[in-house]
């Protein structure tokens, strides 16, 4: 097992030089000049463009920009935005939030669409599975600033029970109902998920002879029916961290929070480098740490993973 | 229909001496979108404390759901519409939820079908006896680990304390019957119902299991209800019989008596089909005088081996066709880290195959003789040695020289579920092979195929069908069909009669028999059926771990085993000691 997560943490190393390298070139390859577009219309002083250029290093190969990047941050050193900020100080304000976001997100997805799924699966056909279907099918072909609007129209405008916008601070309490906004579509997908793996493993001969051994219904559906449904969910919920922390996009801007989804978009649409690929190198590395624990959690689940490693 | 001879024995006996289980015109149907589908149709059957009895028929038969409706253990939508089931005096489809779990385990324990798919594989072996015996109230705490030790080694595990953390796949598929018997017997119940409890073990491995299961069940005094759709099993195991046949009782009483002379047409069918009996006539008219041969050889199966049994005794002696030279194949095992570990899967294999002849490979998993059959495909590569085919080293071929070569050599497969593409039409899986090496046109395919189904017996119209639509017979004979697409030489049978039931490997073997003498086809059959290979082989290789321990022609194995392991399965095979009838 700690062989097995050694080698596992090396493999990081050549995913994030190869996500930031990509990233960075990206970036870099888009079309227009980042340091002309922030003075708009009046162009500056001759002269000025070509100082601030050569403060970002913007003047160099794109090799060496990318090197002089990397050279920078293992000194601590995630670069500056173009307006002065280093955007280090951006991180720490902007991934709490989105952090908080996406694990109230997660827990909410994780507990409700399993409880949900497994009843369904017990129940399929009943009207309790189908009525699960039909809103999970529903929550998935909606889209999310749909769903958002109408949670922030019922709940904040006319129940008055959670604040429309989050304020800058985001505690937890107030990023409760963009969180279910945030993993609506996910909750879908892990009650469907559940419901067919539930079902299946009902079907399963080891079920049956749980059943004949004399145990009763609640042992058989806890113990042997749900641990084996729970690895594919476990899968699709890693997979869906990293995926919460990126795509809160939406989420984050109809309820005017500032995470990283904001931050990242406006990066994205300056060309600002350097925070454009401190953010995502970030992500890159919760998303491959998040992979890593669902695999050890697999480990944890299906005895036969764990020897075969 | 016979009622079972035991009841008139309890009517007799009176209340001192009541059955253990007694079912009564028992109805079970299963729920579909066109109303209930009846699958046990009215089954009376009688079991006394301490009795076996067997029940008998092929798959589809009603055998297992009928045992299943016992413990409530129906699949999906099935359900009892009719009967009583009496366990001790108290009707068991009456019960609710609560009260039939209080009956299974304790009163009735279950031995299910296949080791491989009903243990647990997430968790450990120890836990799941161990749940098993807290369930039943048997012991709780630490004498429930004790206890549970006990079970296994009961059961024949004798290192079972060591092994309490280990899973299932850890275990092979032997072990994991003795666990699963272990478990069926934990709480000592009255009566256990064992659902094919060997059919997916190797021979040698079935007999110790099942001499071990009569031991046990003769010193608890467990009655054992068996369903089997082996008769030579059957009798061998069970003092009584019950034979099966779409869902109704068509016999039943004394096993030796069913045997030795079955009334009904379909028990005769059954009685006549089963190999391991079939075999020994065959043998016996070798050696007898023509007009008595005669009274045996009423099938057709029988007329066609009989005939070409004549024939292979004048068929001179030509050149090898496949001549296989100190071959040896060995696999490399991933172990922790960079290490591997080196199996030697087939160690020093010789021997050859003559044209239009059978040579079977026969032995258990493991005994490398499945990859014997991939070394001659080519499908895999050997690791040292020579085989030859028609001359020619098939080591180096490249190319269209390989290609020719697959050409010649076909392969059929065990599984007729897994080999088929559910997607494809027959048509289309017939045609596939003459396509890939584009052979004639869209029109003169579609005739080979018409032809080819002709050949194995299905209607031409089959090939419009898809594979889900057909009975595993059928699919098989499409998979033959496949095969000799290509008009090959030799036929290589990887297990390919053994997941049928025995009427219907009965009538795939005549198709083989009829096929080999129509086309001159070579076979080399792979199989640890050693009752099928007396039918249809000439001569036998028989492997152990990897070598050949035996070969020579069928008789010579048969009638004067020099190896012990040849002796060992030769005596494994059930029902071999049982005279039968017709």
């Amino acid at each position: 097992m700690l062989w097995y997560t050694g080698k596992r943490i090396l493999q990081m190393i050549p995913v994030f030089f190869g996500a930031t390298f990509l990233i960075y070139f990206m970036v870099f390859s888009l079309p227009g000049d980042p340091i002309a577009a922030l003075y708009g219309d009046r162009p500056p002083a001759p002269g000025v463009i070509e100082i601030i250029r050569a403060e970002y290093n913007l003047d160099k190969p794109f090799i060496v920009q990318y090197f002089l990047y990397i050279a920078g941050l293992f000194q601590g050193d995630f670069g500056t935005t173009y307006s002065g900020r280093p955007v280090a100080d951006v991180m720490a304000q902007a991934f709490p939030i989105t952090f908080r976001l996406a694990m109230l997100a997660l827990a909410f997805e994780a507990f409700a669409g399993i409880l949900v799924g497994l009843i369904a699966g017990l129940r399929k056909g009943k009207l309790f599975d189908a009525t699960a279907l039909v809103v999970s099918l529903l929550l998935i072909s909606v889209p999310t600033f749909v769903v958002g609007f109408v949670l922030q129209l019922i709940f904040g405008v006319q129940l008055g029970w959670a604040r429309t916008t989050v304020s800058s601070a985001a505690p937890w309490g107030e990023l409760i109902l963009p969180a279910l906004v945030l993993a609506s579509v996910s909750f879908a997908y892990i009650v469907r998920l559940t419901r067919a793996s539930v079902a299946d493993n009902l079907n399963a001969d080891f079920v049956r002879t749980a059943t004949a051994k004399g145990l009763s219904r609640r042992r058989v559906v806890t113990v042997h029916v749900l641990r084996n449904s729970l690895v594919p969910v476990v899968t699709y919920l890693g997979v869906d961290l990293g995926s919460l922390m990126v795509g809160a996009i939406v989420t984050e801007g109809i309820f005017n929070i500032n995470g990283v989804g904001g931050v990242v978009y406006r990066a994205v649409t300056l060309g600002e480098g350097p925070t454009v690929v401190s953010f995502i190198a970030v992500m890159v590395i919760i998303f491959v740490v998040a992979n890593l624990l669902v695999d050890l959690l697999y480990a944890a689940l299906d005895p036969r993973i764990r020897y075969a490693k | 229909m016979s009622q079972p001879v035991s009841e008139t024995v309890s009517l007799l006996e009176g209340e001192a001496n009541a059955p253990l289980l007694q079912i009564r015109d028992l109805e079970v149907g299963f729920e579909t979108q066109r109303g209930i589908v009846p699958a046990v149709r009215g089954v009376d059957l009688t079991l006394y404390a301490g009795q076996t009895l067997a029940i008998v028929g092929e798959s589809g038969s009603g055998k297992t759901t009928t045992a299943q409706a016992i413990i409530d253990l129906l699949p999906g939508t099935g359900k009892v519409t009719g009967g009583q089931i009496l366990f001790e005096g108290r009707d068991l489809t009456k019960l609710s939820a609560r009260e039939i779990q209080a009956v299974r385990g304790n009163d009735i324990g279950y031995v299910p079908q296949d080791p491989m798919s009903n243990l647990n594989p997430v968790w450990s072996i120890g836990f799941q006896v161990e749940e098993a015996i807290k369930a039943n109230n048997i012991a709780q705490g630490k004498e429930a680990r004790l206890r549970t030790i006990q079970v296994l080694k009961e059961a024949g595990l004798s290192d079972a304390a060591d092994r309490l953390k280990q899973y299932p796949h850890q275990f092979s598929g032997g072990m994991r019957q003795r666990v699963l018997i272990g478990i069926g017997l934990s709480s000592r119940p009255k009566l256990l119902i064992a659902d094919e409890p060997t059919s997916a073990l190797d021979v040698t491995v079935q007999r110790t299991i099942l001499d071990h299961l009569a031991t046990l069940t003769r010193d608890y005094g467990t009655s054992v209800l068996f369903i089997t759709h082996d008769l030579g099993l059957a009798a061998e195991r069970a003092e009584q019989l019950v034979v099966m046949y779409k869902g109704k009782v068509v016999e039943s009483g004394p096993s030796q008596e069913i045997l030795a002379n079955p009334k009904h047409p379909y028990t005769q069918r059954l009685v006549a089909a089963a190999p391991s009996l079939a075999s020994r006539r065959i043998q016996s008219v070798k050696h007898q005088a023509p007009d008595e041969a005669e009274i045996f050889s009423e099938g057709s199966l029988d007329d066609a081996l009989l005939a070409r049994a004549a024939e292979r005794e004048h068929a001179a002696p030509t050149k090898d066709l496949i001549s296989v030279k100190n071959v040896s194949k060995m696999y490399r095992i991933r172990k922790q880290g960079f290490r591997h570990d080196e199996l030697l899967a087939v160690n020093d294999v010789s021997f050859g195959v003559q044209k239009g002849t059978t040579t079977a490979i026969v032995g258990e998993s493991g005994s490398g003789k499945s990859t014997v059959a991939k070394l001659i495909l080519q499908l895999e590569s050997i690791t040292s040695g020579e085989i030859e085919f028609d001359g020619q080293d098939v080591a180096g071929l490249r190319g269209s020289e390989l290609l020719k070569f697959r050409r010649r050599v076909q392969p059929v497969f065990q599984d007729p579920y897994g080999s088929l593409d559910p997607q494809y039409s027959v048509g289309n899986t017939i045609a596939e092979p003459l396509l890939a090496h584009k052979i004639g046109t869209a029109k003169e395919r579609e005739a080979r195929v018409r032809e080819l189904l002709d050949q194995v017996s299905l209607p031409s119209a089959t090939r419009f069908r898809y594979p889900s639509e057909l009975s595993g017979g059928q699919r098989q004979r499409i998979a033959i069909a496949r095969a000799l697409a290509l008009k090959p030489d030799v036929l290589v049978l990887d297990e390919a009669v053994s997941a049928l039931d025995v009427l219907v490997q009965g009538q795939i073997l005549n198709l083989l028999t009829e096929l080999q003498t129509d086309l001159g086809l070579t076979y080399l059959f792979i199989t640890h059926d050693l009752a099928v290979v007396r039918l249809v082989a000439d001569n036998v290789c028989v492997m152990q771990k990897g070598r050949i321990v035996e070969a020579a022609t069928t008789d010579e194995v048969f009638d004067n085993p020099k190896e012990l392991y040849t002796q060992e399965l030769l005596a494994a095979i059930p029902g071999g000691d049982f005279e039968f009838g017709r």
